[in-house]
């Protein structure tokens, strides 16, 4: 098993993670998008972890793991008073800190 | 020696060393009137009265004790030496002023001033002590301190103070009386080598302020006072006339509805021209100097309501304004040429003694020409003089004809080593000042004759007169300027004050032609008196213009005999050296002789046109106001713009005097006496300075001959330049009153011829042309004496005064007025266009499109402001992998 | 005791205003009476307390107060920990060249107050005014005292704010664009000289933010002289801007007409007075050579800004902006006797800083108080002042008069030794070009007469227009006027034939301040 491999296939979901942040207008998926970037991170803590022989990586990502579990309550819940507000999900719509 | 010094020293006249309370009098009495002046029973003018009274009393107490000082008739004889005087103490100065014709100096002259061989009256003479660097005895500790660091030759007048503290003489606050030299002669300027002093200032000063601490630029400016004879002259004659102004304004000022203000301004004017007269330092002198002409401004404005008046004052105050910078720049050049001293005396020793570098001198002395051509009305910067006709008529008597214009003359003579040395140019004879005094004197005399405004033909002549001063003085004959302006003082005053009369009973007009005519049978006072006055200012033998005019013509040395033949020495041919002094000798100033010639000619002329036009023919005034007595007289003058807005009274000052409709009536006795008493001085003052010649030829004792000479030209006091002294001539004397009477003549006679056809008429209406039928040419010509009349009075007579000098006041009214107008207006357009363009333009447009800037790079940063979240995080991504790259690259 | 006021003189009389602050602040703001009451009584002790701490002034030099002060307390300077942390002290003193200044600023602020009494203007709220006008008196006396950079540059800005609120709030039509460029320029101008301030620091590392031992670590330091001219052109933007000299000036005529008669007269009298005291006190002194080589641009701007201003006032249709405009000309008169870095020069300056002080302050309050009896300050509608009110005109008469340096009266000694002094400026200074200015400074004084004899005339002389002829409003000097008018027109008159009474006090000093320039 090569490092590579791990870190092409977290750095491939990363990506789609990016996009589907940026570009994605539904404030769930727009989560889920978040989701898979800390999962792409806790593959690489994972990875390097195995491939330094310690277990500060499996730490980390099992911290990442609760962090992430809490902002998924936290950014739902924000969701919901957005859609509660605006009858709408759509994230281009809350625009509050506009200049 | 000093022993001497001190006992010398001690014995200086209480007055000199207290004359500062003789301005401070009046000062006192300005503050008076301004506060309570209103609510006493005459309106303030009763303090402003006493005021100068006290002040005239406290002069002549001065005049008095300086002649006696200089020899009180004895000066040249033996017998006067005592009587008048019993303190023993000044026979010593007596006997020597009686010494003083038989010296004969061998004073280098100018040529030797500015040139090689330094005489031994340069290495003899000692710095002037300094007030503010010399007073260790009575001064403080820290005063000590500068007393430590400096030179040797301020030690030395530490001693001298020093020396006076011990024998007794008050040692009050830091002030100090310097007599420089001593009556003894025994005197830091060394009689040893056998010179005689005469006329020593006598300088009481105390520190004014210090700068430079103890650094190497340290300067001791002082205040105080200076008396010598010139002061001494200037304290006479403002005493007495502004005493009689004053008399003479509570007539015919009289219920003037800012009657308290003009006696205030009044006394504040006598408090400041007596300032200046007697300033010890040329920052003082600058201090009076500004200070008159504040009181011009005040004055000439009085009747501010109206505009022309309010102008007249502008146009006065900033005329003398520009001329001050001359006089700012001039002092301050001369303070650094003289090693940062502000003291006269000391500048004047400097000058004479060659320490200050020509340069400094030259430049000085143009630059305080410039001061002296506004304050003095000399030419180009003269036209604001008439102007100042706006006035009232006893202002214009004291500040615009005796006093105030005469201020420039003073200091020429104050200064006069600086101008005498700074004026010669180059590697000649020629004195700069003596063409300026030359063009004013010709060109205000010209302009006098086409004036219908009585006072205006005298301010033309005032400034022809200034001129004459000037002149005198640019030649080098100090004691003819100086007595010109002490006799001019006299009967330019009468004369002014006797217009005021005139007009005081014609309606307060002043214009000759419409108003007057005949007025002699009305108020023979008056007319007696401006009789006397034109008289000397004529020159007419015996009166005082005589005496003074016939000096300055001696002075250019120009007509055979006058020469002092040995230039730089004085000239002793036994009958004693003779009056008027001068540097030229060798036709150097023929120019400003002949100048001066012209004048003696045109004032008579010009002055007997106003005696004509004024006390002869029919009075003129009386149809066009038959129907209306004095009340509203004012009313329909301003209205029949007739050129006259001035002396517009709200009240009149005699409602209760006509009981004889509209014809004019002698003045009352508040104003004849003034009148009167100046028309004797005007007679009598000329006997003051007479050549020993005549003298002798009178049979007179030896010591009347030139006692103003005497009393006002220093000798051998290290302050004075070497001039020399020419010898009047009898033939010149006799040349230049022919002059006068053979203009008085042509001009009388073509008014005559006038009168005698219509007593109305004021000029010819037909001219010769309608005379000129071809058939009647030869009888006329018999009949009109081959038109030799015409010829002399109305080509010659009628040329001048009419074509040539109304070509001059065109040329004034609209040259030279015009340009300074131009400048008025181009200033405030520049100003405006300045402002607007380029202030509120560009300066303020820079400040104010930085902040646009600010603004309109906000407006588009906004745009990256849009509220999305996802933006953010899109520039944020960008951002990092920005970074990132140029980390993972660049390092 | 005396020991106890030599440790604490100082502070206490800086601190004083805020004292009544404290005491106004619990009062609320219906009792005007009471605010009245205590602004003016705070401002008198203020007054008292200072002028009797004034008179311990013996002569001596900041420099030799700090010596003094090694060996045990001496009156007139004090030195305490501040902010360790920043090497900020608390030292304050007074010597020649800052007393004449906190002389004037104790004694213009009472005059304000009293003239306040009854000319609170609109919108009204006595209480803040004032509160106001006491935290801008203890920032100016703050300001004259500092003897430490930061705590100097703390109370140069705390004079700031005050006024801003003056002018924004009891301003005119035109307020808040006045006071926002009159702030947002000087805070730019402070920024710079901020920047100066901690160069300095850093270049001498000296680790003291203190004046005398600045000066003294730059004279014995190394930095280079490009660095100093660096340096010394920040301070020259935030004095300069606040002084203020010519292509900084236009806040200037803004603030002043927008301003109310009391912020008029305080920024007049004093607050310009801190940019050119920032040059004497701080520049000349801790750079002397860099100030060497600024000198001729800021003698050449300053006679600039003469001729400039004195055209700029010819074009003015109104009073209050001619007098402002006057402000830029006669403060060139100071600049110019700074520049010149000569004793006399430096001796004029600060003579001319209170001259103007006084007589420029005066000419606000009289344009005031045209202003409460006319409603307009459009120099057209004006005219036969003297008529109406002849006691104003006459006062007005005096004030012109002084302004345009008539000499025997305060404004020559500020304008002519300048002049004087540009005629040989210190040593390593071009003679040929300071004569130059010399003449143009001098011709300045014609101009200065033609515009301010324009004014008295159009507004003074004549008869009142028929607008105002019947105007009951129109009355002559009130009391609270006349109270806050003779201190200032006696010193005038005094000090126009005394002026020994400044010069003798700012001399020593303002030669210890040269006694750096030209030595290398």
């Amino acid at each position: 098993m090569y490092l590579n491999q791990f870190l092409i296939f977290s750095a491939i979901l990363f990506c789609i993670g990016v996009y589907g942040v940026l570009v994605r207008k539904n404030g769930v998926l727009v989560l889920m998008s978040i989701e898979l970037i800390l999962n792409a991170v806790n593959i690489n803590l994972v990875a390097f972890g195995t491939f330094h022989g310690q277990a500060a990586g499996q730490v980390f990502a099992l911290f990442v793991i609760a962090v992430a579990a809490a902002e998924v309550g936290v950014g739902l819940a924000i969701v919901l008073l957005i859609y509660r507000n605006r009858r709408s999900i759509d994230v281009s719509e809350a625009d509050l800190l506009k200049g | 020696m000093f022993l001497a010094a001190a006992e010398a020293a001690s014995e200086t006249p209480w007055i000199f060393e207290n004359i500062w309370i003789v301005p401070a009098i009046p000062a006192l009495s300005f503050l008076l009137i301004i506060a309570i002046g209103k609510r006493l029973p005459m309106k303030g003018s009763e303090i402003g009265l006493a005021s100068i009274a006290a002040v005239f009393a406290l002069s002549m107490f001065a005049t008095y004790t300086w002649v006696d000082q200089i020899g009180f008739t004895g000066g040249h004889s033996e017998e006067s030496a005592e009587g008048d005087t019993g303190d023993a103490e000044y026979s010593e100065t007596e006997s020597l002023g009686g010494g003083v014709q038989s010296v004969v100096l061998d004073t280098p002259g100018f040529a030797a001033a500015e040139g090689d061989e330094s005489s031994e009256e340069k290495t003899e003479s000692k710095p002037v002590p300094n007030a503010c660097f010399a007073d260790e005895d009575t001064g403080d500790s820290d005063d000590a301190e500068y007393g430590d660091d400096v030179d040797s030759a301020d030690k030395d007048a530490e001693s001298q103070s020093s020396d006076e503290t011990d024998s007794g003489t008050e040692a009050s606050a830091g002030i100090q009386t310097v007599s420089l030299t001593n009556p003894s002669g025994s005197s830091v300027y060394a009689a040893s080598d056998g010179y005689e002093t005469r006329g020593e200032a006598i300088i009481t000063d105390t520190c004014w302020f210090k700068t430079g601490a103890d650094s190497s630029t340290a300067s001791g400016i002082s205040v105080g006072t200076l008396v010598d004879g010139q002061s001494i002259m200037m304290l006479f004659v403002v005493s007495i006339i502004s005493g009689l102004v004053h008399i003479y304004s509570t007539d015919y000022v009289n219920g003037d509805r800012r009657y308290t203000h003009y006696f205030a301004f009044l006394s504040l004017f006598t408090a400041a021209m007596l300032f200046m007269v007697l300033s010890s330092s040329t920052l003082q002198l600058i201090v009076g100097w500004e200070l008159v002409g504040v009181c011009s401004f005040g004055l000439i404005g009085h009747w501010w309501e109206e505009k022309p008046n309010s102008d007249a004052a502008l146009k006065a105050f900033l005329t003398n304004r520009v001329g001050d910078i001359g006089l700012l720049i001039g002092m301050i050049v001369l303070y650094f040429g003289a090693e940062r001293t502000f003291d006269i005396a000391e500048i004047n020793r400097q000058a004479v003694a060659g320490e200050i570098n020509q340069l400094h001198l030259s430049v000085a002395a143009l630059c305080l020409m410039t001061a002296i051509m506004s304050k003095s009305g000399q030419f180009v910067l003269h036209t604001w003089l008439p102007d100042a006709m706006a006035g009232p008529t006893p202002v214009s008597a004291l500040i615009h004809a005796a006093t105030m214009v005469v201020a420039g003359v003073y200091m020429i003579g104050r200064l006069y080593p600086v101008f005498w040395e700074g004026f010669m140019m180059p590697g000649t004879n020629l004195n700069a000042m003596a063409f300026i005094g030359g063009l004013t004197t010709v060109g205000g005399g010209l302009l006098a004759f086409v004036q219908r405004d009585i006072k205006k033909v005298l301010a033309y002549s005032t400034v022809s007169q200034l001129g004459y001063m000037v002149l005198a003085l640019g030649m080098g004959a100090y004691t003819a300027g100086m007595f010109h302006l002490f006799t001019h003082a006299f009967f330019k005053a009468c004369l002014f004050l006797g217009a005021g009369s005139v007009s005081h009973a014609c309606h307060h007009s002043f214009d000759m032609k419409s108003d007057m005519g005949g007025l002699r049978k009305y108020m023979p006072k008056t007319f007696w008196t401006f009789m006397i006055g034109t008289g000397a200012l004529m020159g007419i033998p015996p009166l005082a213009g005589f005496w003074s005019k016939d000096e300055i013509l001696v002075g250019a040395q120009v007509w055979p005999g006058t020469s002092s033949e040995k230039p730089g020495a004085f000239v002793d041919d036994g009958e004693g050296f003779w009056l008027a002094a001068t540097g030229g000798g060798d036709g150097t100033f023929t120019i400003p002789f002949i100048f001066g010639c012209i004048t003696a000619a045109l004032t008579a002329a010009y002055m007997t046109r106003v005696i004509m036009l004024t006390f002869f023919g029919e009075y003129r005034g009386g149809g066009a106001h038959d129907d209306h007595g004095h009340d509203d007289a004012h009313d329909t003058h301003a209205a029949a713009d007739h050129d006259d807005a001035h002396d517009t009274h709200d009240a009149h000052g005699h409602d209760d005097a006509h009981g004889h409709g509209g014809l004019p009536h002698e003045s009352g006795s508040r104003i004849t006496i003034p009148l009167m008493i100046l028309a004797f001085m005007a007679s009598v003052v000329g006997f003051l300075n007479m050549p020993s010649g005549f003298v002798k030829a009178l049979g007179l004792p030896e010591g009347w001959a030139h006692r103003f000479e005497d009393w006002v030209e220093p000798v051998g006091t290290g302050q004075f330049p070497a001039i020399d002294h020419a010898k009047p001539s009898l033939s010149l004397a006799v040349f230049a009153t022919g002059l006068g009477l053979i203009s008085i003549l042509v001009v009388r006679g073509y008014y005559m011829k006038l009168f005698a056809k219509d007593p109305m008429a004021t000029e010819y209406t037909d001219g010769l042309a309608s005379k000129f039928p071809p058939l009647r040419a030869l009888h006329n010509v018999l009949e009109n004496k081959y038109y030799l009349d015409h010829l002399y009075s109305g080509v010659i007579a009628g040329g001048t005064t009419g074509p040539l000098a109304r070509a001059a006041y065109w040329v004034n009214q609209n040259i030279l007025d015009g340009i300074i107008n131009t400048v008025g207006k181009t200033g405030v357009l520049l100003g405006r266009f300045i402002y607007r363009f380029f202030d509120q333009g560009v300066v303020d447009g820079a400040v104010n499109s930085s902040g646009q800037a600010a603004g309109l790079s906000g407006q588009f940063l906004r745009g990256v402001q849009s509220g999305q979240v996802r933006n953010y995080a899109t520039l944020m991504f960008g951002a990092t992998a920005l970074i990132v790259a140029v980390f993972m690259f660049a390092v | 005791m005396t020991e106890f006021l030599n440790e604490w003189g100082i502070t206490i009389m800086v601190f004083l205003p805020l004292l009544g602050v404290a005491a106004m602040m619990l009062i609320p703001k219906e009792a005007e009476g009471s605010h009245k009451a205590i602004a003016l009584g705070t401002a008198l002790v203020t007054g008292g307390f200072g002028a009797w701490l004034l008179t311990k002034f013996d002569d001596l030099s900041v420099e030799e107060l700090a010596a003094l002060n090694e060996t045990g307390n001496v009156p007139l300077y004090e030195s305490r920990q501040w902010i360790p942390t920043i090497k900020a002290s608390f030292d304050v003193a007074i010597d020649g060249m800052s007393l004449p200044l906190i002389a004037l600023t104790l004694l213009v602020t009472p005059l304000v107050i009293i003239y306040s009494l009854n000319h609170i203007p609109k919108p009204g709220n006595a209480k803040m005014f004032l509160i106001l006008m006491l935290v801008l008196h203890t920032g100016m006396l703050g300001t004259f005292v500092a003897q430490d950079l930061v705590l100097f540059f703390v109370f140069f800005e705390v004079v700031l704010l005050p006024m801003y609120f003056m002018i924004g709030v009891w301003g005119g039509p035109d307020r808040l664009y006045a006071s926002i460029k009159f702030f947002l320029y000087t805070l730019f101008g402070s920024a710079l000289m901020l920047v100066s301030f901690l160069a300095l620091f850093a270049q001498t590392g000296q680790e003291t933010f203190n004046l005398v031992g600045l000066a003294e670590a730059v004279a014995s330091g190394d930095i280079p002289l490009g660095t100093q001219v660096l340096i010394f052109g920040g301070m020259f933007m935030g004095f300069g801007i606040k002084v203020p000299m010519f292509p900084f000036h236009t806040w200037l005529p803004d603030a002043h007409t927008q301003a109310p008669t009391q912020g008029s007269v305080i920024l007049a009298a004093v607050l310009l007075k801190l940019g050119t005291y920032g040059f004497i006190r701080i520049a000349l002194p801790i750079l002397p050579d860099a100030a060497v080589e600024w000198a001729p641009w800021i003698g050449g701007l300053a006679v600039i800004g003469i001729i400039y201003g004195a055209l700029g006032c010819l074009a003015q249709t109104d009073m209050k902006r001619l007098i402002a405009f006057s402000s830029v000309a006669h403060m060139g008169y100071v600049m110019l006797g700074i520049a010149t870095l000569t004793d006399f020069g430096i001796n004029a300056a600060i003579f001319g800083m209170v001259a103007h002080g006084l007589i420029t302050g005066m000419l606000f309050f009289i344009a005031g108080s045209i202003k409460d009896r006319y409603h307009t300050l459009e120099i057209k509608r004006l005219g036969g002042l003297l008529v109406q009110a002849p006691r104003l005109g006459w006062i007005l008469g005096l004030c012109t008069m002084a302004s345009l340096g008539l000499p025997g009266l305060a404004g020559f000694w500020g304008e002519f030794p300048a002049i004087l002094a540009a005629y040989q400026p210190a040593e390593p200074l071009s003679e040929e070009l300071f004569r130059v200015y010399m003449v143009i400074a001098a011709i300045g004084t014609v101009l200065a007469a033609a515009y301010l004899l324009w004014l008295l005339q159009r507004t003074a002389f004549g008869t009142p227009s028929d607008e105002f002829k019947d105007d009951p409003e129109i009355v002559d000097v009130k009391l609270t006027e006349w109270i806050s008018w003779v201190p200032l027109l006696i010193l005038i008159l005094v000090l126009g034939f005394v002026p020994g009474l400044i010069f003798d006090i700012t001399d020593s000093s303002a030669v210890e301040a040269l006694k750096n320039i030209g030595v290398k």
